[in-house]
């Protein structure tokens, strides 16, 4: 029978299966950072069990580390005690840490791509929600709580219900402007940020296969944002080239045989998908969000939206808490609204080639003056990258502030918090209520949209920018 | 895990829909290294006026007809964002035991029944009807009965409810997972054996 990539991945990974019961599956891979961790580490400690496979565990610091200098001691006890916990049970059960001070550090979804841990076929999972941005490499992936870690770390296997399966397929090619993040936020638009729960979704189409792998990646990464179980594309000669040579990606002859097993990972022609989305490429706009969920988007030529025109009364009703939270008026145009913060980074958007294509937008012009904007790298490696290439000059020389790496205002565990009432454009992928800060405005947009934001002051089309530069 | 067969207790509503964990407990409450102490965090930027003190008088949890409620009774989408199992901490260690709600966020439902707390899936109109006699009379408190898949009041309403029956069975007796998994400890280890090499040789040779 036809199958589909992810029917081939689950089947692969099935330890254990009996009628009534959730599946147990193997997983390939477990990363781990120090938010969702410690509790994990604390069960296992109590019930007195170790972890099976140390080797097949990563573990990284990301979520609450400062993005100031890295010589400087960390100011709040209460992180620093998160990281030093990690760095004691990462000892104490033998797992590979890559902490602040390491070249590999970074934000846990952009350093597994980097590092080559990320494969196709392989089931990856980690105590964080955008886990789904392995999926790009045709892997599954998904993101787990705090007992489900402690459990993998246990077993190294999770009982899961096998999910349903869509296939969102965006078709023809996309204009010029028009980025994979302004595609994920329009199929979010489209099904609503609940409209995948329960689903895996497979992306495809000539769109997607046009993509990049860091494209790929933003598109997959924003997956849970539609309430999806996770989001994958099936692995192609991009996929391959991005991981040959990297530091974990098999050699010589388990090369050849890793390749022949990958070729293999694509959907079956005629496999069925339990539902299928199909969005055209050359409808797409640069968007960008004008509420507290991701599904409240519209394209940057838009207005925000009146809620006396949605027909839904909860939805009416999400609508009028959404604008008084953010501070907005309906069916004022999106490009009026005046700017405070910018922040390019996060594991949505913080790889090399967001970094060029903001760099490529910011070249030549100024920041406007009273806004403040970030540029996080995702990782240690794309920082030292980025500064190879030199965009670390082009963006301070324009005026942006240039940080060290981790996921730093894309949820503001660390110093970097909007203060009340500040709006920001922001490369992330969450504009929920306070998530930037409490009180804090956030606007979803492309790293090219984001760069023009910041020298505007406020959102403009990126699609009638004059670049100067030569990146 | 504590066992969950019944619960009878104050239902508080929160008209709300798509609420997502960064409200249920905000992310400066995540260094935390402990599995407890989030009750108090617990909807903390809703509940608290600017100074993180004072308790908002117009967030519904602060109405003292709901302060020593079990239930929890909201809209559609509830627990979406991120996998921070923080959110059903707080949840539970507040008081609620169950939570009603037309659809939740998928990693936070799978995350409840790991904590002893039953997430209740009911349609959208009945959970309209709910959170109207919720806040027209606090106190009002409903029976959810997990035994027999049935939620009702004290006066003759009732309505039964869909649950998956592995996940009924542990949450009724408590069970832990990782003991069940560990069950079948040699089909793990014969599926370690038969997995692809290349899976683990570069791994093993960077280690
Ligand atoms: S960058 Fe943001 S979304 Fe990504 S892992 Fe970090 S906190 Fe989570």
């Amino acid at each position: 029978m036809p199958k589909t990539i992810f029917q081939k991945v689950w089947d692969a990974h099935v330890v254990h299966e009996e009628p009534g019961e959730p599946a147990l599956i193997y997983i390939d891979l477990h990363l781990i950072h120090e938010v969702t961790s410690p509790q994990a580490f604390e069960g296992l400690r109590l019930a007195g069990r170790k972890v099976r496979r140390p080797d097949l565990t990563f573990a990284t610091m990301d979520h609450n580390v400062p993005t100031t200098s890295r010589s400087l001691p960390i100011a709040d006890p209460i992180s620093r005690q998160q990281m030093d916990t990690l760095t004691a049970n990462c000892r104490e059960f033998g797992i590979t840490l890559y902490d602040l001070h390491s070249p590999r550090q970074g934000i846990v979804h952009v350093i597994g791509p980097e590092l080559g841990l990320t494969q196709p076929g392989r089931t990856i999972v980690c105590g964080d929600s955008h886990t789904s941005t392995h999926g790009a490499f045709g892997a599954l992936a998904f993101g787990i709580g705090t007992s489900e870690v402690e459990h993998v770390l246990a077993t190294q296997t999770l009982p899961q219900k096998r999910s349903r399966n869509m296939a969102i397929e965006v078709t023809g090619s996309l204009p010029p402007g028009v980025t994979a993040k302004d595609v994920v936020l329009a199929i979010i638009g489209k099904i609503g940020t609940a409209g995948a729960t329960g689903y895996v979704v497979e992306y495809r189409g000539s769109v997607i296969e046009s993509l990049t792998m860091e494209g790929r990646m933003t598109v997959c990464n924003m997956s849970i944002e539609a309430g999806a179980r996770a989001g994958l594309v099936s692995p192609d000669d991009k996929t391959f080239d991005y991981i040959k040579g990297r530091p974990f990606a098999p050699q010589g002859q388990d090369w050849e045989k890793a390749l022949e097993y990958w070729h293999s990972l694509r959907t079956d022609d005629g496999a069925v998908f339990d539902r299928t989305v199909t969005i055209e490429g050359e409808t797409l706009a640069p968007h960008v969000t004008w509420g507290t969920n991701p599904g409240h988007v519209v394209p940057v030529t838009g207005s925000v939206p009146d809620p006396d025109s949605f027909d839904d009364e909860i939805e009416r009703r999400a609508v009028e808490q959404a604008l008084s939270y953010m501070g907005l008026e309906p069916n004022t145009p999106m490009q009026d609204l005046p700017l405070d913060v910018v922040f390019i980074g996060s594991c949505t958007n913080g790889r090399i080639e967001d970094l060029r294509s903001a760099a490529r937008i910011a070249q030549g012009y100024r920041v406007k003056s009273g806004v403040q904007a970030l540029v996080v790298p995702g990782s240690t490696a794309v920082k030292e990258q980025a500064e190879r290439e030199g965009l670390d000059r082009v963006f301070t020389d324009a005026g942006f502030e240039w940080r060290e790496s981790g996921c730093s205002m894309c949820l503001a565990m660390n110093p970097d918090v909007l203060q009340p009432g500040q709006r920001c454009a922001s490369t992330s992928n969450r504009n929920f209520e306070g998530r930037q800060g409490k009180g804090g405005r956030t606007h979803l947009v492309s790293p090219e949209m984001a760069a023009a934001a910041a020298i505007e002051g406020h959102l403009v089309d990126v699609r009638t920018w004059d670049v100067k530069g030569s990146i | 895990m504590e066992p969950f067969v019944k619960v009878q207790g104050i239902v508080a509503p929160l008209p709300r829909a798509n609420v997502d964990t960064d409200q249920i407990i905000p992310k400066q409450f995540l260094k935390r290294i402990e599995r407890t102490g989030f009750g108090e965090f617990l909807f903390f930027d809703w509940r608290y006026l600017d100074d993180g003190k004072t308790p908002n008088p117009e967030f519904e949890l602060n109405h003292p007809g709901y302060h020593s409620a079990k239930i929890l009774i909201t809209e559609r989408n509830f627990g979406c964002g991120s996998s921070r199992e923080h959110a059903p901490w707080a949840l539970s260690q507040y008081g609620f035991r169950s939570i009603i709600a037309p659809s939740f966020a998928d990693i936070f439902y799978n995350n409840c029944f790991k904590n002893g707390m039953l997430p209740v899936v009911l349609p959208e109109k009945t959970v309209e009807e709910l959170i109207r006699r919720a806040e027209e009379s606090p106190g009002y408190s409903l029976t959810v009965d997990l035994e027999v898949k049935k939620v009702y009041d004290q006066h003759g309403w009732e309505m039964s409810f869909e649950v998956d029956e592995s996940r009924r069975e542990r949450l009724l007796k408590g069970l832990d997972d990782i003991g069940i998994s560990l069950r079948y400890e040699s089909d793990i280890t014969a599926f370690e054996a038969r997995r692809p090499a290349f899976l683990d040789r570069q791994i093993a040779q960077h280690h």
